[in-house]
């Protein structure tokens, strides 16, 4: 019988050509190849013209005013603005020092060799009060500085960082509650679900920064930065349940009997048997929310927060400035949160890679 | 105590432990919420509906004046809210279809672009991008001082395109009528057509008739003469172009931010839908020696489009929640305009609470009709 297997496996036809005929084999091919390599020179054409050969490298706004290129200086005056905002000038080291130890820090905890309860401890009792205290002072000698004056790419972060983190806990306890068999449980989880999913993010940040001080008893005032926050986590808490719920579906419904069998409580079947296999599966489609949150989080600026995308903004109206370069600001901004959101994207698929040669 | 070791009562423990605080808490809010409106002196319920709303709306899909409820001002919002998120969603499955097919291409050229078109956009936040068309868009073209006149009276200037409208005289229901009895009638000569081609094998599929059906009584009610129509031509005056139709940068920069982001979504579910159609398909019909574009369009895309619907119903509600962006540059959707009714009236939530109210209860609608599509398309198992 051996001989009449194959020694070759037969593939997909596609893998055998050659990439030239791919490019040219066929009259329509060809005429796609020459549309596609016309429209990339027109392109890079316009790009190198405008980022480079007609650009303004150094001068004042009026020189940038002349020019028809892209206007460097612009981005050299108003660099440290743009990413900290209103952080007093003398004190930016600061936010730099967070932002750096906090990029460095989520860099080594996505190496998912490391990751252990440890890791985890180390972030909420070492990492994030010292981001705190970097970021607000007050101690240690370090001037307070009030979240108001927060702003930039350290506030970006922040809140779709920390809107995540602590959505977290929220989403796996909804999607635990959506799953239940307490129908008044599930009936409370599924419309708060529903109802945050169903309506848009910036409804829930007016209702937070409108209507959260209504709530309050008389005295009690919350920061706008908090109340957004606050919004945002809620809106991430609802998405997180429901890709937790398609998790805990796709474990086997054999793993909670045998928990049963086992005379095990529920809370102890799922923290040690169902949740551990259900979070794995959904790690890959966790990161690319947390992409979609990290661009979510522009939003903010619509009721006046001053993240990344809003200190671009008026670096843009600046009087010096204004009206000059509009798109070199934006252009900026854009590169930035691709350069992030790209990066994320790249991970998301390495653990998918990762999840697929590694387990089941 | 042993009361509690019965799991039966336990359960009920905790279900009437979980609404109670839910209870007690919505009363404290309910409570507290009163007691400041009292002291600011708001009023609450929805009799301020009925005043007048005295605000423009620089953009209406339903007629509106300045001297219309506030209630009707919000009727307007909704309206401006679905076409441009209906329009984003139809533009954007267009392109995104096209892309995603690109991006299966064999070309690897046309494959790479399509790839980069699609990370373009989705690495990006649409918020950053609405800003950047609107920018572009003001700054590219003319004041209207210098407003660029395309064709006669056709100007296109910073402040939009105004272009010649017209209204009907008289046959405007006549010309409607016509144009529903054609869309039906093609309709049913298409599925007659396809009935007897399965049935008979002949290869007529009733396009040239159908077309007919479609265009004739509309076209004959014009020739006829039953239909009057007058013109509305803009003029250029000193600051500003009055009359025609005026189609604004803030909606254009909406509709191209929207249906560029629904665009690479689409795209991506596409390339999905394709990739999930069995190989042996494609040998199948490779085999019975179809060419690789028909292959798609025959039988890969009708098979794939059927994988596609409950992805794209997400999308379509994600489309129509972010036509709440548009208050970030001034077109006036729901959002906007119960902005100016709250900056306006001081109702912070009565307005909020019926925004929300909408755009749940319409999102809930696109539900229901995508799941009512996909139960007719999904395949049905014999």
């Amino acid at each position: 019988m051996a001989e009449l297997q194959l020694s070759v496996p037969l593939g997909p036809p596609r893998r055998a050509r050659p990439w030239i005929k791919n490019l040219f084999g066929t009259p329509g091919n060809a005429l796609i190849t020459m549309f596609c390599v016309l429209a990339l020179v027109l392109l890079a054409k316009i790009a190198i013209g405008w980022l480079l050969i007609d650009a303004v490298f150094t001068g004042t706004p009026a020189d940038c005013k002349v020019g028809s290129g892209a206007c460097w200086p612009f981005l050299g005056a108003k660099l440290r603005y743009m990413i900290f905002g209103f952080y007093p000038y003398e004190e930016q080291w600061r936010p730099l020092a967070a932002l750096l130890l906090f990029l460095g820090a989520a860099l080594v905890s996505m190496v998912p060799r490391l990751w252990s309860r440890g890791l985890l401890l180390v972030w909420l009792i070492v990492l994030i009060p010292a981001l705190y205290i970097l970021m607000a002072g007050g101690v240690l000698g370090l001037s307070a500085v009030p979240s108001s004056k927060w702003g930039g790419l350290p506030l970006s972060f922040m809140l779709s960082f920390i809107g995540l983190a602590a959505a977290m806990p929220l989403g796996i306890a909804l999607a635990l509650a959506r799953q239940s068999d307490l129908p008044a449980i599930r009936v409370l989880a599924i419309s708060f679900i529903e109802i945050v999913r169903g309506v848009p993010l910036i409804s829930l940040l007016f209702l937070a920064t409108v209507m959260l001080p209504l709530f309050m008893p008389e005295g009690v005032t919350i920061d706008k930065l908090l109340r957004a926050q606050v919004a945002i986590i809620l809106f991430a808490a609802a998405y997180i349940a429901e890709i937790v719920r398609g998790g805990l579906q796709a474990v086997p419904k054999g793993q909670i009997e045998a928990g049963n069998a086992l005379g095990l409580h529920y809370w102890l079947i799922m923290r040690k048997i169902v949740l551990p296999q259900a979070l794995k599966k959904v790690i890959p489609p966790l990161v690319s929310l947390f992409i979609g949150f990290f661009q979510d989080t522009t939003l903010v600026t619509i009721i006046g927060l001053l993240d990344f995308l809003d200190t671009v903004r008026s670096a843009l109206r600046d009087p010096d400035w204004q009206g000059i370069a509009v798109l070199e600001g934006y252009l900026f901004a854009a590169f930035v949160y691709f350069t992030f959101s790209a990066l994320m994207g790249a991970y998301s698929r390495f653990l998918e890679r990762y999840y697929r040669t590694t387990h089941d | 105590m042993t009361l509690f070791y019965d799991k039966r009562f336990r359960a009920y423990f905790y279900q009437f432990c979980a609404v109670g605080i839910v209870l007690i808490a919505g009363w404290l809010m309910f409570v507290t919420v009163s007691d400041n409106l009292a002291k600011q002196n708001i009023a609450t319920g929805f009799g301020y509906l009925d005043r007048q709303a005295g605000f423009i709306i620089s953009e209406t899909t339903i007629p509106y004046q300045e001297t219309d409820t506030i209630g009707h001002a919000l009727l307007v919002g909704i309206a401006n809210t679905v076409k441009v998120s209906l329009l984003a969603a139809i533009l954007g499955t267009i392109i995104g279809l096209l892309v995603g097919i690109g991006r299966m291409s064999r070309n690897p050229l046309l494959q790479r672009l399509m790839l980069a078109y699609v990370e373009a956009l989705r690495n990006v936040p649409l918020l950053l991008y609405l800003f950047l068309w609107y920018a572009i868009l003001l700054v590219a073209l003319p004041p209207v001082k210098e407003a660029l006149e395309l064709a006669p009276h056709v100007y296109l200037s910073n402040s939009g395109l105004v272009l010649p409208s017209f209204t009907f005289e008289k046959g405007a229901v006549f010309l409607r009528w016509a144009v529903i009895l054609g869309i039906i009638a093609a309709f049913f000569i298409r599925r007659t057509a396809l009935r007897r081609r399965i049935e008979t094998g002949q290869p007529n599929h009733g396009g040239l008739a159908a077309l007919l059906a479609l265009v004739g009584p509309a076209l004959a009610l014009v020739i006829m003469g039953g239909v009057a129509i007058t013109w509305e031509i803009p003029e250029a005056g000193r600051f500003r172009i009055t009359g025609g139709l005026h189609i604004r940068p803030e909606f254009v920069a909406l509709l191209v931010g929207l249906s560029l982001s629904v665009s690479a979504s689409v795209a991506e579910i596409v390339r999905a839908g394709i990739q999930a159609i069995n190989k042996g398909q494609w040998e199948a019909a490779a085999a019975l020696g179809l060419q690789r574009s028909r292959v798609m369009r025959l039988v890969i895309l009708p098979q794939a489009l059927r994988l596609m619907v409950p992805p794209l119903t997400n999308i379509y509600l994600t489309v129509f929640k972010n036509s709440s962006l548009a208050i970030a540059i001034g077109y006036p959707d729901l959002v906007m305009v119960s902005n100016t009714v709250m900056n306006q009236t001081g109702q912070a939530i009565e307005t909020i609470a019926i925004f929300m109210a909408v755009y749940l209860g319409l999102s809930v609608a696109i539900s229901l009709f995508m799941n009512w599509y996909n139960g007719r398309v999904a395949l049905k198992e014999r």
